[in-house]
């Protein structure tokens, strides 16, 4: 029925992203996220935009995809760089418009912060895209496992959200399914006043709710009787193995981090 | 050499102390290789039976004991080793994300080796032909092809007895039809014993001995073959009497004399088409 139904936005591939370990991806763009906001002039900005430009050409996902992730934050990213065209008022005044006068300064943050925006939802999307659901709920709970120390039920969270993930399509066929039942009895998702299509909506989530419940039950006790007893002392079939691959992009990345330091202007 | 795998001790069960019994007082016992349907029609106390044997539930009176040890609380996990189960809601059973990932689940929780389950994993996913769907995800699967999955994952903790509990019943007639053909196969050739819980007659065809339940009591067992030759009695007790039983009996109304209780539309026609020569 719905089998152009992708979850999240993963798109397939072989290319080296594709294949680092997703731990490596995930620490990578953490730091990313962070030193983002050290860089301060055209060589350090310089150097941010080529790894996470380079990063996606290597990954060969097409820029329309990318495109696509980005779609819902242009607003965002030309509504700062409005803000601060209007708001700064540091260096010369380039131009008069009307009773507004725009300073280079405002231009040059306008840009800084907008690229800023820019860069971190690229290397952020380009997670999601190259990565499998399952893959980044795998990292979490390893990378989350020291937690288990202080009774953080890592194994839980893990397990929940990747039954979440796995039960996301069923869900969405049930809703169909029961939106064109309440649909044929007469139920208007599609017209009226906004009032009125939000009450048609409940006919719709009870139905989904109490199936959601009944669902879980059963799991449960399928997932009992194929002898599960929590986390302790199991064993996995999906396995997390750190590549030369990807010490080598490690190193990359620290270099990146270097050549940044040495280039901001400080002070 | 068979020897008793499962055997139930004056059993009975109800869920709460207000509510009827489910079971009373059932008695019966199932050999290994050996191919058991349970039947009844709703309420008959034949689900309650298959969570009774894998320790989801424990009777009140009464006992059971699967492969020499006694159902409790402390031995349930041992027992649920010897025990796989396959419920009737596909999608509701089916934990992994992938085929392979599901397959996997109950070897797992059991703390199998990472080589001896990709080696297991494609032994059970060939036994039910599923091999080219190991990387899957299971809203791309059949209702069928999901039974089967869930077929392999029970086989690969290699238990000792299979109960499909209804596992056809929300299937399409071709799904029903490659569950049971999988199940009869992997019967032949791995030998485990099968209790296959239905309420379809038309299914039991295939097994050794059927158990009929009716209002939590075993009403009757036998072959299949003499079971179908009561099927005004087991019509009165809610059951349907398959296309085939209706039409031997109609033919016999009418005269003619069929030599044996026909179980499928094949051994009718057979006795049909000889019985020029026989009389």
């Amino acid at each position: 029925m719905n089998n152009s139904l992708i979850i999240g936005q993963y798109v397939p591939g072989d290319s080296l992203v594709h294949r680092l370990d997703p731990r490596t991806k995930i620490t990578i763009i953490f730091f990313y996220v962070f030193i983002v906001f050290f860089a301060n002039n055209l060589p350090s900005y310089g150097i941010l935009i080529l790894f996470a430009l380079s990063s996606m050409l290597t990954s060969r996902v097409p820029i329309r995809f990318i495109m696509k992730g980005l779609t819902p934050v242009w607003f965002l990213i030309i509504f700062t760089f409005i803000l601060h065209l209007f708001v700064t008022k540091e260096g010369n005044v380039i131009f008069n418009f009307w009773i507004f006068e725009f300073y280079s300064g405002g231009v040059i943050q306008g840009i800084a912060i907008s690229t800023r925006f820019f860069l971190l939802i690229l290397v952020t999307s380009l997670l999601t895209l190259t990565t499998t659901p399952i893959e980044i709920t795998d990292a979490i709970e390893d990378m989350l496992r020291p937690l288990n120390k202080i009774k953080f039920p890592v194994h839980e969270l893990a397990l929940m959200m990747s039954i979440s993930l796995r039960f996301i399509p069923t869900l969405m066929q049930e809703t169909e399914k029961i939106s064109r039942a309440q649909a044929s009895r007469g139920v208007d998702f599609r017209t009226g006043p906004v009032k009125e299509r939000i009450k048609a909506v409940v006919p719709l989530l009870v139905p989904l709710f109490v199936s959601a419940f009944k669902r879980a039950e059963e799991l449960a006790m399928a997932m009992e009787a194929r002898g599960y007893q929590g986390g302790e002392g199991r064993s996995k079939l999906r396995e997390l193995k750190i590549e030369k691959i990807d010490i080598f992009v490690y190193f990359i990345f620290v270099l990146v981090i270097m050549i940044l330091f040495a280039t901001r202007t400080y002070g | 050499m068979s020897n008793k795998l499962i055997e139930f001790k004056n059993v009975s069960f109800r869920y709460g102390e207000d509510e009827p019994w489910v079971l009373k007082n059932v008695s019966f016992a199932i050999e290994d290789d050996e191919w058991v349907a349970i039947i009844g029609h709703n309420g008959s106390g034949k689900s309650t039976i298959a969570k009774l044997i894998n320790g989801l539930l424990f009777p009140q009176q009464g006992e059971i004991i699967i492969a020499g040890k006694k159902v409790t609380e402390d031995t349930v996990w041992d027992i649920r080793k010897e025990v796989g189960m396959v419920f009737q809601n596909p999608d509701n059973q089916f934990v992994g994300a992938t085929v392979q990932d599901d397959v996997a689940f109950g070897m797992e929780n059991r703390g199998v080796s990472r080589e001896v389950m990709i080696e297991r994993i494609n032994q059970t996913l060939k036994a039910v032909g599923m091999q080219d769907y190991r990387l899957t995800e299971p809203h791309r699967l059949s209702g069928g092809q999901k039974q089967r999955v869930a077929i392999a994952s029970v086989l690969a903790i290699s238990p000792s007895v299979l109960i499909l509990d209804e596992a056809t019943a929300m299937l399409d007639p071709s799904g029903r039809k490659e569950i049971m053909q999988t199940v009869s196969q992997l019967q032949d050739k791995q030998g485990l014993s099968l209790i296959t819980i239905t309420h379809d007659l038309q299914e039991v065809v295939q097994a050794d001995r059927v158990i009929v339940m009716n209002n939590g009591e075993i009403w009757d067992e036998a072959v299949p073959r003499a079971i179908f030759s009561k099927k005004g009695e087991l019509r009165k007790i809610g059951l349907d009497v398959p296309f085939v039983a209706i039409l031997a009996d109609a033919l016999k109304e009418a005269g003619i004399m069929i030599s044996q209780e026909p179980l499928n539309h094949e051994e009718l026609l057979e006795d049909l088409w000889t019985l020029h020569s026989k009389t």
